[in-house]
């Protein structure tokens, strides 16, 4: 099996479109069995952790005026969490651009000639593509979160932003360790595996020379850094090297620490059903004076990366509110049957369906606002009220239509002439009595006649069946019954 | 790149922002008298062991339990060594009470973690620490580590002991946070530790002591 899925991958990877990629996962059948039976169980998990409607009404409006208050401050709340970290004696770094954020760890790796850095799970280093870049420049970057040390091995990238190798099965997982690990006897024991994980890289924490981080939450009114997570690779990483880099999307800071336990709260629900993770990790600055461990430096990089474009847009804006907890994917209908790969983006699901246009632009990935089913459960279950559906619909729209004052990159660049055209052409049809009557006569008629196989009707026929037109249009037949204007 | 700095903030001074919103009222809270039970439940069902004893008996309790697990390990096992904290009153008292131990072996973390990194990684079975006390509501324990008690005690041993003063739960991390004037200085690190380290990443199958411990065992004091 894990060869099929190999193959079915490869291919995903490699298709030009979302549909296409789509088109692939969904004959895949244990993938589909895995992120079902994945997302079954955390949605039922997460439903069981808000059993009171109030409650969960309650906290939600809490928690999104929260990231909307600290949204509406970001420009002082940035600056004061600059000024505070640096008080901490945690240097601050500020990155325009994914190339930017590579090139300042990197210095600062090369500066301390660290040849090995071991990482705690973070999305913005992979927004930023950050292992490669350290690999090119001759620094091994080892990911020490279980999942990612799994898709490290195989050399894949995550399918979800919290479980990242949900499409790896027990048998994959031990078939991989088999032949990568030395020494490894082959076994699908999921302690075992985990065994051999904590052996390997344990060895890893002890000599490496750097730890990296992400921030699930920075705190400005104390320069705190907050991280989130159940394996203590997190801590591992932060505490246990002499040098730790954080690496963090400039829309994560909040104003104070009680904005914390509210966002805390939503996200460990949100994400994995459990009221609080095993590990939560405040951090204030590096080893002081007398203190026997923790690193010497730590070092915060805050990345816009297009941030700031979307900050600009009142109604985009919405999507930096977001807190990462994967609920929206995790109750997408779409990305329980595709699976994260067929997004062939960083972030996957509805979040990724919103993210991905703005940050990459319309061009490479103006077609995944479309991969939506506009169902609203996505919009449903996030803990912050962001209102995903109609941020997906204004994507579409900034995606096909030219507009010289909008500020989303690549806006208009899936403009197509025919369906400009097309929808002319319906302008027209319902807004001139004699060509309504004339077109709809005519579909009467010759409807039927028409193949199902005909180049725009194929591409809803191809899954669909074809609808059976009416011997007399709907005007016609309300009239006949004697009913006449209205 | 304090270009960067100047322009990222820059941008973001020219866009116009509503109104910062005022934020609705949210509180929850566990009532006093159901704190030590919810603590307990919650941590328990979080794979942590709990026990009650007092301030005075613990050290005989931790030995009588350590003795239990070697002896379950068996001969092959050896001593027991035990990470502690010297400098602290509990590590001392620890110290004291176990003097005349022969299967425990103390081990001080009195030392830069570059000159116990070793010990630290491979050669301890167990630490014990103080918190500054417990959350209710999540089953939760709040520690500050310090130069006292680093903070890898609570991370590398496969067994991590922790002691909780019963009258310092509190119900829910915004009151402890509030009660320990959390905002007036934060130390280098602060912890919530709610059970032992664990991960689902295979097959959302649970497994514990991915990196961390194991397994944690919290004993909670009576006053």
């Amino acid at each position: 099996m894990a060869s099929n899925l190999a193959t079915a991958e490869g291919a995903v990877s490699t298709a030009p479109d979302f549909a296409a990629r789509a088109s692939v996962a969904l004959k895949d059948a244990g993938l589909r069995r895995k992120f079902r039976r994945a997302m079954d169980g955390l949605m039922t998990k997460r439903a069981a952790q808000f059993p009171d409607a109030d409650a969960w009404t309650s906290l939600r409006a809490r928690g999104s005026a929260i990231r909307r208050r600290s949204l509406a401050r970001l420009p002082e709340l940035l600056e004061q969490l600059d000024t505070r970290c640096r008080a901490n004696g945690i240097q601050v770094h500020w990155a325009e651009t994914s190339a930017d954020a590579d090139r300042i760890i990197q210095g600062i790796l090369t500066d301390h000639g660290v040849r090995t850095v071991i990482k705690g799970k973070s999305m913005v280093s992979e927004e930023i593509h950050l292992n490669d870049f350290l690999a090119r420049h001759q620094i091994s970057a080892v990911e020490s979160d279980l999942g990612e040390f799994v898709i490290q091995l195989a050399h894949e990238t995550p399918s979800h932003i919290i479980m990242p190798c949900i499409h790896k099965s027990r048998e994959d997982v031990a078939a991989l360790f088999h032949s990568q690990i030395p020494d490894q006897a082959y076994t699908d024991d999921v302690d075992a595996l985990t065994a051999t994980a904590r052996r390997v890289l344990r060895e890893q924490f002890a000599s490496a020379d750097a730890g990296l981080s992400g921030v699930n939450f920075a705190v400005a009114e104390t320069g705190t850094l907050c991280l989130v997570e159940n394996e203590g690779n997190g801590r591992l990483s932060t505490t246990l090297p002499p040098l730790h880099i954080a690496v963090m999307g400039l829309e994560k800071v909040v104003e104070r620490l009680e904005d914390v336990p509210p966002l805390l709260t939503l996200l460990t629900r949100s994400a994995t059903g459990q009221p609080i993770t095993t590990y939560v990790n405040f951090i204030s600055g590096p080893r002081r004076q007398g203190e026997q461990d923790g690193p010497h430096e730590v070092h915060l990089v805050l990345l816009d990366n297009g941030r700031t474009r979307i900050f600009g847009d009142s109604q985009l804006r919405e999507t930096l509110a977001c807190i990462r907890c994967g609920a929206c994917m995790n109750h997408c209908p779409v990305y329980t049957r595709v699976g994260g790969h067929a997004y062939d983006a960083v972030y996957p699901g509805p979040i990724g369906k919103i993210l991905t246009p703005q940050i990459n632009g319309m061009e490479t990935a103006g077609d995944l606002p479309h991969a939506s089913s506009l169902c609203g459960a996505c919009g449903e279950v996030c803990p912050v009220s962001i209102p995903i559906p109609n941020l997906l619909v204004r994507l579409r729209g900034e995606a096909a239509h030219r507009d010289p004052a909008s500020t989303v990159k690549g806006n208009g660049a899936r403009h197509s002439s025919l369906e400009d055209l097309t929808w002319r052409g319906w302008r027209l049809m319902y807004s001139i009595p004699l060509a309504y009557r004339l077109g709809t006569r005519l579909l009467t008629l010759v409807g039927n006649a028409m193949p199902a196989s005909l180049p725009m009707l194929k591409n809803w026929t191809s899954v669909r069946t074809k609808p059976q037109f009416a011997r007399q249009p709907l005007n016609v037949l309300v009239r006949s019954r004697g009913i006449d204007h209205e | 790149m304090s270009d960067a700095r100047a322009a990222i903030l820059g941008r973001l001074r020219t866009i116009r922002t509503a109104a910062a919103p005022t934020l609705p009222d949210w509180s929850v809270t566990v009532p006093e008298p159901d704190r030590l039970k919810s603590f307990r439940e919650r941590l328990e069902a979080s794979h942590a062991e709990v026990h009650a004893s007092t301030s005075a008996d613990w050290p005989t309790l931790l030995a009588d339990r350590l003795k239990a697990r070697g002896n379950e390990r068996g001969a092959a096992g050896g001593s027991t060594k035990v990470l502690f904290a010297p400098g602290t009153d509990r590590g001392r008292q620890l110290a004291d009470a176990w003097a005349g131990q022969t299967d425990l072996h103390l081990v001080a973390y009195d030392q830069p973690v570059e000159t116990l990194k070793d010990v630290l990684v491979h050669g301890v079975d167990a630490a014990v620490t103080e918190t500054r006390g417990g959350i209710a509501e999540t089953g939760t324990l709040i520690l500050w580590p310090s130069s006292k008690e680093p903070r890898l005690m609570s991370l590398l041993p496969p067994l991590h002991v922790a002691l909780v003063r019963a009258n310092e739960i509190f119900g829910t991390l915004t009151e402890a946070m509030t009660a320990q004037k959390w905002s007036g200085g934060m130390p280098t690190n602060a912890l919530l530790i709610s059970g032992p380290s664990k991960t689902a990443d295979i097959e959302q199958t649970l497994a514990y002591g991915v990196h961390g411990p194991k397994e944690l065992m919290v004993i909670v004091l009576e006053s």
